[in-house]
């Protein structure tokens, strides 16, 4: 197993970077940003790096690094929700045509898609109530990220051959909401809503599960570029506030928690790491990736919960201000976690299979 | 980036499983795998067989019988002989003073004891703790008076591991009393446990054991040939061996090992289901502290270790304690008279040998986080 990346992959990390931190180059502008209609602004931009085609064109290990530098500036821009999972969807198991219409277009950033499967009451199952049949769908999809601003929904919903995924761009309602860290999710309402079958029209749920999988595993990285920077900022503050005329570096009992932090850091960029190295191997079957993308959320969510948490705490009463960033890189890890499946969730689904082995072994 | 073993490490793993589980005895193995301890002649029996077949001291020179193998290699020895039962390298001297002779003792000291450490002729005790220096090692007060061509240690040292078994001890001692800093007069001297003076008394631990010692040093003359590298430079060589005691003390193979052993109790008693999701967090854990392990080798150059091993020693000595109080766990109340309670009371002392854990919070806080 080798974790080290490549020259190109880290031009790649640096172009990104380079750019995002100067959209984004302080917690001010990005949440300017997220008040501006669309509610992110890098999108042109990285469309015409060409980051945008990258889930169709390089492999995991490339998403995961861009998401990486995402996380970093709490990037509002929603590259894991529309291009790795919806624009995923339409590559996996769009027809050619499909493919044609929309690939390029949304690589080039001309179409927003995004996947509408959560529905109200289900937490994160992907059994949909929402119906297809003669062509319509009906129900309801909540909450649906960025969907006011979509220009193509993938909904997935129930027919007499399973679950089926359906394109849909006109004829449905948007009620929108911001979310606690400053995107949207709207709840959408199909009412004999047009719909066309997205691929051959069979049972895609193997397909959805693939593609929540590897977009929970871009999403961990997400979130651990954000772990990051909280660890980062938080540090900074312990070597610069000052109370009782010495700086907080003076305290034991916060310097430990931040090395306390430090840890499940670490041992997070790891298993996450690893994640991204199973989804990137051919060799990995369906349910290596789908254990893989638990094992990597259950890290978010550990993980996350305390590095988030305790740079709030470690700051004190600024760390609770909407003008200081620490609360903002809280709050987006937490969201990452709320769409990817918290610990109980990815725990029961590990356990499901956990005595089927011996000893787990994350080497191939 | 990449998850499958080359062809070649592939071989190796298989070549390192196949002699682990062929070529040391069973009756060894499962006792190392029903949580026993092992008897002095189990250890070095074991460590012979290793030794002739060039695995019990692969990251030593090569010259000294170290094994040109890459990081990962290294770590695929050590996982796979834990998976295997097979008891590891006695630490003291595989893993302590043999890296600390080779790296800085003479040429002499080189070929007296280096072969003999290998192949276990020689038993090494560990003389670092006492009474008043503990995580604050370096106000240790045992004295070595330099006298003619001859030191006479005074002092005491104690939580010596194994002491018992021991035929040589290595210490750290005072040499100059004087110095403007504490860590600045201390020196790393090799001792004879026969030599008159020396008295070793066994303390009992809260599991019912005798693991540990006290051991005396009165007026004992000890060569001054048994310096190790420099006088008053100990505290080096002291930072170098406990740096490497870190990095093997994460014990991922043997948790992972007694974690299947918890799994198939609980299959067995039909209790799966109560302690799945307990069972699913600690391969979650495991896995994170493997991949964590892989990354710190992989970054590890010239034999120094990472400053991240700290997080291996934390995270690896609380999935051990973690591990061994499910083995308790399931006992129900049969764990009243279980050994593993008493495995389980045990393993308290591996959050705070190894610099404790907190000593480690220390080393992170300082040296990573800069704070």
């Amino acid at each position: 197993m080798d974790f080290t990346i490549d020259s190109e992959q880290l031009d790649l990390v640096k172009a990104v970077r380079g750019l995002v931190t100067k959209v984004y180059d302080s917690s001010e502008t990005r949440r300017a940003a997220t008040n501006t209609e669309h509610g992110f602004t890098a999108w042109e931009q990285l469309a015409e790096m060409g980051v945008l085609s990258l889930p169709f064109e390089a492999t995991p290990a490339e998403v995961s690094l861009v998401a990486e530098e995402l996380g970093k500036v709490i990037a509002p821009d929603p590259f894991v929700e529309a291009v790795v999972l919806a624009g995923g969807l339409i590559a996996s198991v769009g027809t050619e045509e499909q493919q044609e219409q929309y690939l390029d277009a949304i690589a080039e950033g001309s179409v927003l898609s995004v996947f509408a499967w959560a529905e109200p009451g289900k937490a994160w199952s992907t059994e949909p109530g929402v119906t297809f049949a003669n062509g319509r769908l009906n129900g309801v999809k909540a909450p649906v990220i960025q969907a006011e601003r979509a220009d193509l929904l993938v909904v997935s919903a129930k027919t007499d051959a399973g679950t089926g995924l359906f394109l849909v761009t006109e004829g449905y309602t948007a009620e929108t909401e911001r979310t606690h860290d400053g995107s949207r999710a709207a709840t959408v309402t199909f009412t004999d809503t047009p719909a066309v079958p997205l691929g051959a029209g069979g049972d895609e749920s193997v397909a959805i599960e693939r593609a929540l999988n590897l977009a929970r595993i871009a999403y961990g990285h997400e979130a651990l570029g954000a772990m990051q920077v909280a660890l980062d900022i938080t540090v900074n503050y312990l070597k610069t506030r000052k109370q009782f005329g010495v700086t907080l570096n003076k305290f034991q009992a916060l310097t430990f928690r931040a090395a306390d932090m430090y840890v499940a850091l670490e041992l997070a960029r790891s298993a996450i790491t690893w994640a991204t190295i199973v989804a990137a191997d051919e060799g990995s079957t369906d349910a290596e990736v789908a254990a893989a993308a638990s094992h990597s959320a259950i890290q978010v969510a550990r993980a996350g919960r305390h590095i988030a948490l305790d740079a709030i705490q470690l700051h004190g009463g600024i760390g609770m201000t909407a003008e200081y960033s620490v609360g903002h890189y809280a709050s987006r890890i937490l969201a990452i976690e709320q769409i990817i499946g918290d610990e109980a969730f990815h725990n029961e689904r590990l356990a499901a299979t956990v005595g089927d082995h011996d000893v787990f072994d994350p080497i191939g | 980036m990449r998850l499958q073993l080359s062809p070649e490490d592939q071989k190796f793993r298989e070549e390192m499983r196949e002699f682990f589980t062929t070529q040391v005895p069973e009756r060894i193995r499962n006792k190392v795998l029903a949580r026993q301890e092992l008897s002095k002649e189990e250890f070095v029996e074991s460590q012979q067989i290793l030794n002739a077949a060039g695995l019990a001291v692969p990251g030593w020179p090569v010259e000294w019988g170290g094994q040109d193998w890459s990081q990962l290699q290294r770590h695929i020895w050590h996982e796979e002989m834990q998976l295997a039962g097979v008891p590891q390298p006695l630490p003291f001297n595989a893993g302590m003073v043999g890296p600390v002779i080779a790296a800085f003792g003479s040429q002499e000291l080189k070929e007296r004891f280096l072969a003999k450490t290998a192949n276990i002729d020689i038993w090494w005790s560990q003389g670092f703790s006492e009474p008043d220096a503990g995580s604050d090692l370096a106000g240790l007060r045992t004295t070595a008076i330099r006298e003619g061509d001859e030191y006479i240690v005074n002092g005491q040292k104690t939580w010596t591991t194994l002491g018992q078994y021991g035929d040589w001890i290595f210490m750290l001692v005072r040499t100059d009393p004087k110095a403007a800093k504490k860590q600045e007069g201390i020196s790393f001297l090799l001792i004879d446990m026969t030599t008159p003076g020396v008295t070793v008394r066994p303390i009992e631990l809260i599991d019912g054991g005798f693991e540990v010692n006290e051991v005396f040093f009165e007026n004992v003359r000890v060569p001054a040939e048994n310096l190790v590298g420099e006088e008053n430079k100990g505290w080096t060589y002291a930072k170098f061996l406990l740096g490497n005691e870190r990095v093997g003390i994460a014990q991922v193979g043997a948790s992972q090992r007694h974690l299947a052993t918890a799994k198939s109790i609980a299959k067995e008693r039909g209790v799966l289901e109560r302690y799945a999701a307990r069972i699913v967090t600690l391969e979650n854990e495991l896995l994170a502290l493997e991949t964590t392990a892989l990354r710190v080798a992989a970054h590890s150059d010239g034999g120094k270790p990472h400053p991240a091993s700290s997080v291996l020693k934390i995270k690896g000595s609380q999935l051990t304690q973690a591990v061994s109080e499910l083995l308790m766990d399931l006992e129900g109340p049969a764990a009243l008279t279980s050994h593993d309670s008493r495995v389980f009371l045990n393993n308290r002392k591996v959050s705070i040998y190894g610099g404790s854990n907190e000593v480690q919070r220390t080393i992170i806080a300082g040296t990573i986080l800069g704070l």
